[in-house]
């Protein structure tokens, strides 16, 4: 399908509205603004908000489309799949990892507008992984100076989640009340009650009582496929419009292509793709925000004279540590109708291997939730998974309503052969694709093995029968890793790069480890943390 | 196998002006129920061959006017649109279609000395089988992986297909779109009235 550019003349769709505007200003290519940022996700949209509303000047440029989810959004799998970054990359290692499908976003808002709108913190420790569990490495700052912007986050996204958390340190309540469980989510539950563990409702990004012009969740089941009524708390239709308003400008369709070094040694802006023409956005300051895969390509892209390996680069780490979540998964029939299709896809968790220490044949943690795939994507994992085809695959699938299941967000390590490269093909815009380089750590399948077991047994607990088991990843992150030392780290902790002053990181790329949770909040947290601390920076007029 | 054995009656385009549907859905599924696309990639010995391969993938002796899944396919070929990601030691989408379709066609000639489309449906099963193992006897396949051939691409796009048809979602019971409406009762045994009732709710199948 053909995809027209949708900002510009000085406005940007609305997105609560069909054919609906906003106002939008505009800055000129040769006009230098302070932050030009690429990529408008979880990281890039936030900071966008952040950066606009304390008044810098902001131009986002976005490879994607710009939607109005009322519009553009049809309850179906197969033309959701617009969603995906579904240009060309190529996966191999022992275990490569699939791409294109969830773990990739296309579009403004990024992948949080498929995103299944978990939103958890971290465990405190992991930010001293290395330090006080021996695995992993420590991040460059701490959960007591992340809890703040946590807090921020989780408001800004008004999660609907329990009146107590069962896990992590106290804090404020969650700004909406917790969604019904659904029957999915109650199997989980359970099975945990009968196994004489801790579960809890997952806190959701998706609003259970009507916020501005976002009205409450309808459960209508299609969260990974794009909210076609905004209840979906996505950066699409909270950061993004508060970024505008803030005067922001968002460019649509603009692929960003090399970044431009001055002799100075700072960057002086992005050469961009947009509506066939290659064009160049001076800057002050440029953030790549294209998550774990798109912004080591636009670094190793952007090698020049200073830096032959990439920009960015004198550590030789821009690509290295990628890291995902591995996502085993167990499936069973139960005698009572399911019917996993109703609500968020995940409603229930259990994230008591990433609080217990004791009793692990690996380091690292996971948790893992209740499940509720739609019939395309439950077809295909059914017949890769099983290797059914024919009349059984059919017959498998009339089970449909009777199925639940519980699947894994399992910490990988950060190994530097684990890593995104430059292919020799090239993309429809002329530039090297990336290649993506994965293979599972004998501790990263040992942490599977255990999540399977475990998790099968508590299906078998909640009533499951012939259970069977599928492989899976999701979330790529720490390929520009944040740290204290320029040896070790592309970026310090506040995402601003050692070698290029002025270029930042703002999105999953720079998690040190990945935590055995869904990363989104982290990021968001993460931006805002950025955001402040920049004008804090200017203030002092240390930019 | 009876289409509706499971959910008599139930038929998930009834609800098409109710509430649970709304029009970019109906702009979406009318496409797909009302015009599918013509051959334009594939050759015909092509389309021949894949359609042979699809109706063993996902039989449908039950219906008299099956799930077209062929068709897509093509479309997709012709458009070049695939997954977004594939292994280096795989071809190009188009190329990876065309070589495999070749292999599987020399596979047949290897094995029975008569095209995939001229063996009987226990013997195309056989084959196809073979692929799923890696058990394999044409040259052809030095070009590309057999197993990741039949499970990621026939397999994996075939199902997706057929199971993107509102005609599959009535059969597996699945309430289908559900915009603006949704969804009321979420727990166990629980079912709105726009739901698909089972014929025997207890009866694994």
């Amino acid at each position: 399908m053909d995809y027209l550019p949708r900002t510009g003349q000085g406005r940007a769709p609305d997105v609560f509205e069909r054919g609906g505007w906003m106002p939008m200003r505009e800055y000129r290519d040769d006009e230098a603004v302070d932050f030009a940022i690429v990529g408008a996700g979880a990281g890039g949209s936030t900071l966008a908000c952040k950066l606009a509303e304390a008044g810098f000047s902001v131009v986002v440029l976005e490879a994607g489309p710009f939607w109005r989810p009322l519009e553009d959004f049809a309850s179906d799998e197969e033309a959701q799949q617009q969603l995906y970054w579904l240009d060309e990359r190529l996966t191999s290692g022992a275990d490569p990892i699939a791409l294109g499908g969830n773990n990739s976003g296309w579009g403004v808002g990024g992948s949080t507008v498929h995103f299944s709108m978990i939103s958890l913190r971290f465990r405190p420790e992991w930010f001293r992984s290395r330090s006080l569990l021996g695995y992993g490495v420590d991040w460059p700052l701490s959960y007591e100076e992340m809890a703040p912007y946590y807090e921020e986050a989780e408001r800004a996204l008004a999660i609907s989640g329990p009146l107590r958390y069962p896990w992590g340190p106290p804090h404020r309540r969650y700004p909406y009340r917790e969604h019904e469980m659904n029957a999915a989510g109650l199997v989980l539950a359970r099975g945990a009650e009968r196994m004489g563990v801790a579960w809890s409702a997952v806190p959701l990004a998706t609003v259970s009582a009507p916020r501005g012009k976002s009205p409450p969740c309808v459960y209508r089941g299609f969260c990974n496929f794009g909210c076609s009524t905004n209840a979906k708390q996505s950066a699409l239709v909270v950061w993004i419009p508060r970024a505008l308003r803030a005067g922001a400008e968002v460019r649509d369709l603009a692929m960003a292509g090399r970044i431009e070094l001055h002799a100075n040694g700072l960057a002086s802006g992005v050469h961009y793709r947009r509506s066939g023409q290659w064009r160049f956005q001076r800057a002050r300051n440029v953030v790549v925000a294209g998550y774990a895969i798109e912004t080591p390509r636009l670094l190793l892209n952007s090698s020049c004279p200073s830096f032959p390996q990439g920009l960015a680069n004198r550590s030789g780490l821009v690509g290295t540590h990628l890291t995902t979540h591995a996502g085993p998964g167990v499936w069973a029939r139960f005698d009572e109708e399911i019917r996993w299709n109703k609500g968020p896809p995940n409603m229930a968790v259990c994230e008591h291997w990433n609080y217990t220490d004791d009793g692990k044949d690996f380091a690292g943690g996971y948790a893992f939730m209740s499940q509720g795939p739609l019939p395309r994507a439950w077809a295909q994992l059914v017949a890769t998974s099983r290797q059914l085809w024919g009349g059984r695959l059919r017959e498998a699938m009339l089970d449909y309503n009777y199925m639940s299941g519980l699947v894994a967000v399992a910490e990988t390590e950060p190994r530097p052969g684990n890593r995104v490269i430059l292919a020799d093909e090239r993309d429809r815009h002329g530039l090297p694709i990336a290649h993506v380089e994965f293979s599972y750590s004998d501790n990263d399948r040992r942490m599977q093995e255990h999540a399977r077991r475990y998790m099968g047994r508590m299906l078998e607990a909640a009533g499951g029968k012939d259970p069977w088991t599928s492989e899976d990843t999701s979330h790529i992150l720490g390929t520009c890793r944040m740290g204290d030392n320029p040896e070790t780290s592309v970026v310090d902790s506040i995402g601003r790069s050692w070698d290029v002053r002025n270029l930042w990181i703002c999105d999953g790329s720079l998690f040190p480890t990945s935590g055995g949770v869904n990363p989104s909040l982290t990021i968001q947290a993460l931006a805002c943390r950025i955001g402040d601390r920049i004008r804090t920076l200017s203030a002092r007029g240390e930019l | 196998m009876n289409t509706n054995a499971r959910y008599p009656g139930y038929d998930v385009l009834a609800k098409w002006d109710s509430p649970s549907f709304d029009d970019s859905t109906r702009r979406v599924l009318g496409r797909r129920l009302d015009d599918v696309p013509p051959r334009r990639f594939l050759s015909e010995a092509e389309w021949d061959l894949l359609e042979a391969v699809n109706r063993r993938l996902l039989p449908q002796p039950d219906r008299l006017e099956p799930i077209p899944i062929t068709p897509w396919i093509d479309a997709m070929l012709m458009e070049n649109l695939g997954e977004g990601f594939r292994h280096p030691d795989m071809p190009p989408l188009r190329e990876c279609w065309r070589l495999g379709l070749a292999a599987l066609a020399d596979e047949a000639r290897c094995r029975h000395g008569r095209d995939f489309t001229a063996l009987d449906a226990a013997e195309q099963d056989v084959l196809l089988q073979a692929l799923a193992v890696q058990d394999v006897r044409s040259p052809q396949w030095q070009a590309l992986h057999p197993e990741r051939f039949f499970t990621h691409w026939l397999l994996k796009t075939a199902a997706g297909i057929y199971y993107a048809h509102p005609w599959a979602w009535s059969e597996i019971g699945f309430g289908g779109p559900a915009s603006p409406r949704g969804y009321v009762r979420l727990g166990f045994d629980s079912r709105d009235p726009w739901e698909a009732r089972a014929g025997k709710a207890k009866d694994p199948g």
